[in-house]
């Protein structure tokens, strides 16, 4: 579709986030990397999990499946295999995605279905006001950790790369030149995209600062990194403290889970006509 | 010579007494015989005791018979576990070189029919798991049956292997067969009565009943997760998947399964899912999911004995209430039992309609004993056109070019609102599980909520034009009427038979339509009722409940079965006394 510009993803409703909310980043990066794709709102699917990030979807124009709190991936997946020539966006945060929904997040990443997941990372659950998510960082102060963090947390850019996903890239809400680009990229790559994307809470995480980032934050560009060797995508992935890379970590091109179905070849599933072929030779089975 | 004969063979797992019980199926039904044949198994994958039971014979019939009229040992452990359920002058099949059987053993007069299965079985070389094989030749010949009639079922059960192996069956088979002759020439009070010709069936369970239906019926996606009793289904759909054009998906947990369907079902995809009752807990809050978002989809729920893991290889009929009020919030749904394979064909065919029309979650409810159990189905249930009806669907074209398309408008007679599938241009909504507006928009508003809650429970009025009441059987006059509902119908039907020889009428009120329940219907039918008795496979007596809460009506007797096994028709003659 042409002439696609941010403006046609408007539905007439304001935002409800905090004002300086990072998912307005994100917002405003999507918005972009979909129409510079010249996918509009009739185009593609996005599916959301709830969380700050799953209100998203009242002010961006599109399809949307607006789902159970961490059940986001399994309904992109039965979309994405229904109609597999449109784009499928899947909106998640660090709880939705990896606290609720963490065993669909590692059984995604190895079928690699050729969806793009915008992984909203703050460290938090913020719409149930400020608990500690499976990503908080040991010694964080949240509702639930008032002593701070004790566990380990999760990194999940070494979860999707282990657990086989196939485009694995870090962003920050506060760059959003770059953020978009990570976007196309990852909608391009035919596979899991998995693009974690940093995003200050301003309202419940006074530790982890726009500046906080910009202090630490580093492009993995800017180093001549290349993202094909999975153990050097894993040892940086490990990079968290003084020094935080984004950018791509991991990039291999595998068959997708939509490559294996033989009833795919020729259309797509929703396409197909409703008679069944060959239902009489099956039925001989049984005689 | 009988009208009918039930045959069991036992063994270890592992000794191939499930596609004895098959082939044995199809060899007698291709004749024109009615078959029916349930199996017995522990949850283990070698070893335990494993039983097929095979009813066959020149009458219809709907059940298994309680008592064995030839009991075929593949070890000594099965006679010793079944020894009681030999009829009078039933026949025992062993191998002398498990135990030496004295017919003094037996408490009633048995034919004791030694046969060296072991010894001939290494006379061809073949390995021991084809004793049943030798056993199904020695069965044929029993039952005065030729030899062809299973030869040719050998030649079709494993047309994929090579010749080799299938002429390595058909000899021991003929092994066992001759043996009998040879030995037990004489003996004939086994012989079936002829069958008179009947038009080709199938003999299948009601997993893949199901399958066949859902497949008929426009069935593009699945994503079924495996528990017993429903693990059939999946081999059916991805064995055939291919050729039948579908997507069969296994998801890493039954949570993933249903939201996968729903997702496939937004995308405008007829899709289902399967589990039992453990699996079905897990997705409850998805069941309430697709009642806010009115998205179609089909659960296949196969009950067995509960709760929580219970006995995974017994049937039970235990969910009933559960699946009627699943689902957090109020919304519609529609569940549905079947009573046998025929059934569970047609009603998932027909659930998918439902499901589509309404724009709702349907259930087909089945259980162990339907689900793993071989029945005779006629072809020509299979081969009628099964009219598809997708509910309402937008066309593209008639979206307007302002967006201003509303997916879930409350101004429709209905409740029911058409629906766009993405792609489609201008057909934008979001498919919210949060309450929402017009457009999918969430909302908390006074008006806005009771609109769109009234307009979801406004679908109860259009339902009741598709809704059933049950099924009546038997004598209108009669002093008793039998209730039931699933698969309790074979052996109220067949009890009913019996009851009827001994001079006792009586009428079944059998239900395959469960919820909405058909209220108005039932009070007609019970409200002047004398005796009624309530059958089912449950300890609390389900549908009674349900009887008394939409009719008034108490039902104090109750037939209640819950050890795991099938109704038998005798125990039901027994307890109407």
């Amino acid at each position: 579709m042409t002439n696609v510009t941010s403006a046609s993803f408007q539905t007439g409703c304001k935002p409800t986030w905090c004002p300086g909310c990072g998912d307005f980043g994100i917002w405003m990066a999507l918005k972009e990397a979909l129409a510079k794709l010249g996918y509009g709102p009739s185009d593609g699917v996005a599916v959301y999990g709830i969380g700050c990030h799953g209100n998203m979807y009242d002010w961006m124009k599109m399809y949307s499946f607006v789902g159970l709190h961490g059940r986001t991936l399994p309904a992109a997946q039965g979309i994405k295999l229904s109609n597999h020539k449109l784009p499928v966006v899947a909106i998640s945060g660090d709880g939705d995605g990896l606290g609720e929904g963490g065993n669909h997040f590692i059984h995604a990443a190895k079928r690699n279905p050729d969806i793009t997941v915008i992984l909203h990372d703050n460290q938090l659950y913020s719409l149930t006001t400020g608990q500690a998510s499976p990503t908080a960082k040991p010694g964080f102060k949240t509702k639930s950790t008032p002593k701070g963090v004790f566990d380990a947390p999760i990194n999940p850019l070494m979860l999707s790369i282990s657990a086989g996903a196939t485009f694995v890239a870090r962003g920050f809400s506060g760059d959003t030149p770059h953020l978009i680009q990570l976007i196309m990229d990852a909608i391009n790559h035919k596979g899991f995209s998995v693009v974690d994307t940093m995003q200050p809470c301003v309202t419940f995480d006074k530790d982890h600062t726009y500046d906080w980032y910009r202090a630490r934050l580093y492009k993995l560009e800017s180093e001549q990194y290349t993202p094909d060797n999975k153990i050097k995508a894993l040892e940086k992935s490990m990079e968290w403290g003084d020094k935080i890379p984004y950018g791509i970590f991991y990039k291999e091109e595998r068959p997708t889970s939509e490559d294996h179905e033989p009833a795919l070849v020729k259309s797509t599933l929703v396409n197909q006509p409703l008679a069944v072929p060959h239902f009489d030779e099956v039925l001989d089975e049984f005689i | 010579m009988q009208d009918s004969v039930t045959w069991k063979i036992g063994g270890e797992a592992g000794f191939g007494i499930m596609s004895a019980g098959i082939m044995l199926c199809r060899a007698f039904s291709r004749k024109g015989y009615y078959v029916l044949s349930t199996n017995e198994y522990p949850s283990l994958i070698r070893g335990g005791h494993n039983l097929v039971t095979v009813r066959i014979s020149s009458k219809y019939f709907e059940s298994m018979n309680r008592d064995l009229q030839v009991l075929v040992a593949l070890n000594k452990e099965t006679v010793d576990l079944h020894i009681k359920e030999l009829s009078s002058g039933a026949l025992v099949v062993y191998d002398p070189k498990d135990y030496e059987w004295k017919t003094a053993e037996f408490a009633k007069p048995v034919g004791l029919i030694p046969v060296p299965l072991t010894e001939l079985v290494s006379q061809f070389k073949g390995p021991p798991v084809m004793r049943n094989t030798v056993a199904l030749g020695v069965t044929v010949a029993l039952l005065g049956a030729p030899l062809d009639i299973l030869s040719d079922v050998i030649h079709d059960q494993f047309k994929d292997k090579k010749q080799a192996i299938i002429d390595s069956n058909i000899a021991i088979a003929k092994a066992g067969y001759d043996y009998v002759k040879e030995h037990f020439g004489n003996e004939s009070s086994m012989h079936l009565s002829p069958a008179a010709e009947k038009e080709p069936h199938l003999i299948l369970n009601a997993s893949e009943a199901v399958g066949l239906g859902a497949v008929k019926a426009g069935l593009k996606f699945a994503a079924i997760y495996p528990m017993t009793p429903i693990n059939a289904l999946i081999t059916f759909l991805a064995d055939h998947a291919e050729k039948l054009g579908i997507v069969y998906k296994q998801p890493e947990d039954e949570i993933a399964g249903i939201n996968m369907a729903l997702g496939a079902s937004m995308a405008g995809v007829r899709s289902m899912v399967a589990t039992s009752g453990g699996g079905f807990a897990l997705m409850v809050e998805s069941v309430s999911l697709a009642g806010m978002m009115e998205l179609p989809v089909v659960i296949d729920m196969g009950m067995r004995a509960g709760p929580a893991t219970g006995m995974p290889t017994w049937t039970e009929q235990g969910e009933l209430q559960f699946i009627i009020h699943a689902g957090h919030g109020e919304f519609p749904k529609i569940v549905l039992a079947p009573s046998d394979a025929v059934e569970a064909y047609t009603m998932t065919a027909e659930a998918f309609n439902l499901a589509d029309r309404y724009q709702i979650p349907v259930f087909v409810l089945t259980d162990k004993y339907l689900n793993e159990s071989q029945w005779c189905a006629p072809l020509s249930v299979f081969k009628k056109e099964v009219l598809i009806d997708r509910g309402q669907v937008v066309k593209e074209s008639d979206l307007p070019e302002d967006d201003s398309f509303k997916r879930y408008r409350v101004d429709v007679p209905d409740g029911i609102s058409a629906r766009s599938f993405p792609g489609m241009k201008h057909g934008v909504y979001f498919c919210n599980s949060y309450e929402h507006d017009e457009q999918g928009h969430a909302s908390d508003s006074i008006d806005g909520r009771v609109a769109m809650a009234t307009k979801r429970m406004k679908k109860f009025e259009a339902i009741a034009k598709d809704t059933r009441g049950p099924e009546v059987y038997g004598d209108q006059d009669a002093d008793i009427t039998f209730v039931s509902w699933g698969s309790s119908r074979g052996p109220v039907i067949d009890a009913m038979e019996m009851l009827k020889e001994k001079g006792k009428k009586s009428r079944l009120v059998h239900f395959t339509w469960m919820y909405p329940f058909p209220g108005k219907e039932v009070t007609d039918l019970l409200s002047n009722a004398h005796r009624i008795i309530d059958v089912e496979q449950n300890a609390t007596g389900q549908l009674a409940s349900l009887v008394r809460e939409h009719t008034g009506i108490e039902i104090k007797e109750k037939i209640l079965k819950f050890d795991g096994r099938p109704f038998y028709p005798e125990e039901i003659v027994e307890k109407v006394g």
